[in-house]
């Protein structure tokens, strides 16, 4: 067993601590970082429930062990928030579709729609679908999930001109 | 749900690659995205003693596309491969199957080696290596060699590679012939989800329409992409009509095998993978005449 120290930035801050080996990513955030916004599901990458953006891309954080994201750069559920510390557009949008209900897949949906509209401001619904594809939710039946999508792509849009 | 202790090394050439794997005797995993092997591990179907991450080795990542192939060096990340506009103006079928590989936050971390290498049966690229009988460049302290894609899966999840090796590419020939066109078919429980049956056909055409070339291969309800060369016999010299390919088609259930597990029995999984090899079949034909994108 090897243990390691792991530095890497977190939302814009900086953070080193060790870790064993065997620590998923997600592990590292919760229990060492205390970083609890981002959830764990299945534990082997079928739910989507602890996807964060890593290096600027949507992965899954129980898939990758902590001391690989040593040097490299996260943003988690908690890191999308506005700067003056309120919804952003997209949360809000959850919030007003009722895009949840038990939120557990939350974090998970969040990260994945979030990087859909940074990359495609304007989704087609089969596009948002196929985003949110890897999460999974066992409560909405996934529509309001993608009516916040659509509310939130607009309100982002609407906010531009 | 956590894996097991291990020692983790970070390897910062192929040469260092080689030489972790030779002195650890076959205990040592190799890691580069994890998406199969992290799994296995959570599940302790798999207890490296060491794990030698790859990640940070540059010569194990990029593209290279010739007239004749597609060069893929193995730590390539599949989104990469699959976002390239030269890799779906040179080989579109690649990019075709690479769209149903996993999810985009799986892609954004799996790579077209790790696939390849995990051998897993429902695997799309290792379809296509298949299909094309590409060729896997592997790498040890004994030095390098070729294995061509009809010997290089032994099982499901087996590969013939040696444990003291490293695939460092895959190398996808490009059909020169004009009047080529390609299929790609898959059926899933949820759309990017494992194929509980898949196949792909690729053919060209003389100017006359006859079939000149054909390769036709099937996964999923196969233990490792399978060619089913017997159909392909039958077509060569024929206009491809939907009779000739109904008729060349009959033999194919009896040729399968297909694993039942809780989400399909092999029956379902026979009558599945025959019906994709049709459509794949037709696609490549519609293609090739030029009426098809």
């Amino acid at each position: 067993m090897s243990c390691h120290k792991v530095s890497l930035t977190v939302n814009g801050a900086k953070y080193a601590e060790n870790a064993e080996a065997r620590m998923t990513l997600v592990d590292f955030l919760r229990d060492v970082l205390d970083l609890t916004g981002t959830h764990v599901g299945c534990e082997h990458g079928v739910c989507g429930a602890c996807s964060v953006i890593f290096d600027g891309k949507p992965i899954r954080s129980c898939l990758i062990y902590a001391v690989m994201a040593d040097g490299h750069d996260v943003i988690t559920v908690e890191g999308l928030e506005e700067d003056d510390g309120s919804l952003s557009p997209l949360q809000d949008a959850f919030w007003e579709n009722h895009a949840m209900q038990c939120g557990y897949c939350t974090p998970g949906m969040l990260i994945a729609t979030h990087q859909l509209l940074q990359e495609n401001p304007s989704p087609s619904e089969s596009e948002i679908r196929d985003a949110i594809g890897g999460n999974l939710c066992r409560c909405t039946g996934y529509q309001q999930i993608v009516e916040a999508v659509q509310m939130a792509a607009k309100k982002i849009k609407d906010n531009c001109v | 749900m956590k894996a097991a202790e291990f020692d983790y090394v970070k390897a910062k050439s192929l040469d260092e690659i080689c030489l972790f794997l030779s002195q650890q005797a076959g205990e040592a995993r190799i890691i580069a995205g994890g998406q199969t092997l992290v799994p296995l591990m959570a599940m302790r179907m798999a207890r490296p003693n060491t794990l030698i991450d790859i990640n940070d080795v540059e010569e194990l990542k990029g593209i290279e596309i010739t007239k004749k192939s597609v060069i893929i060096k193995a730590c390539t990340r599949q989104s990469e491969v699959l976002e390239s506009v030269d890799v779906r103006r040179s080989l579109p079928i690649l990019s075709d199957a690479l769209s149903h590989v996993g999810h985009t936050q799986t892609r954004n971390r799996g790579t077209v080696g790790g696939s390849l290498v995990n051998a897993d049966p429902s695997a799309e690229i290792s379809l296509i290596a298949r299909l094309l009988d590409a060729e896997m460049t592997v790498h040890s302290v004994r030095g390098e060699r070729v294995i061509k894609a009809a010997n290089f899966f032994s099982s499901a999840m087996i590969t013939n590679l040696d444990a003291d090796e490293c695939l460092t590419q895959v190398c996808f020939p490009i059909w020169s012939s004009v009047r080529t066109g390609f299929g790609f078919h898959e059926t899933s429980i949820r759309a990017s989800d494992y194929a509980l049956a898949s196949a792909a056909a690729q053919l060209s055409l003389d100017s006359s329409g006859q079939c000149r070339s054909i390769s036709i291969v099937i996964g999923g309800a196969t233990e490792i992409p399978t060619r089913i060369s017997e159909t392909e016999e039958q077509l060569m010299g024929s206009d491809l009509s939907d009779t000739e390919i109904k008729t060349a088609m009959e033999k194919i259930p009896e040729m399968l095998e297909p694993q039942a597990d809780v989400h399909a029995d092999a029956d379902y999984r026979r009558r599945v993978a025959c019906v994709l090899v049709g459509r794949a079949l037709k696609d490549a034909r519609e293609r090739a005449k030029g009426s098809l994108v």
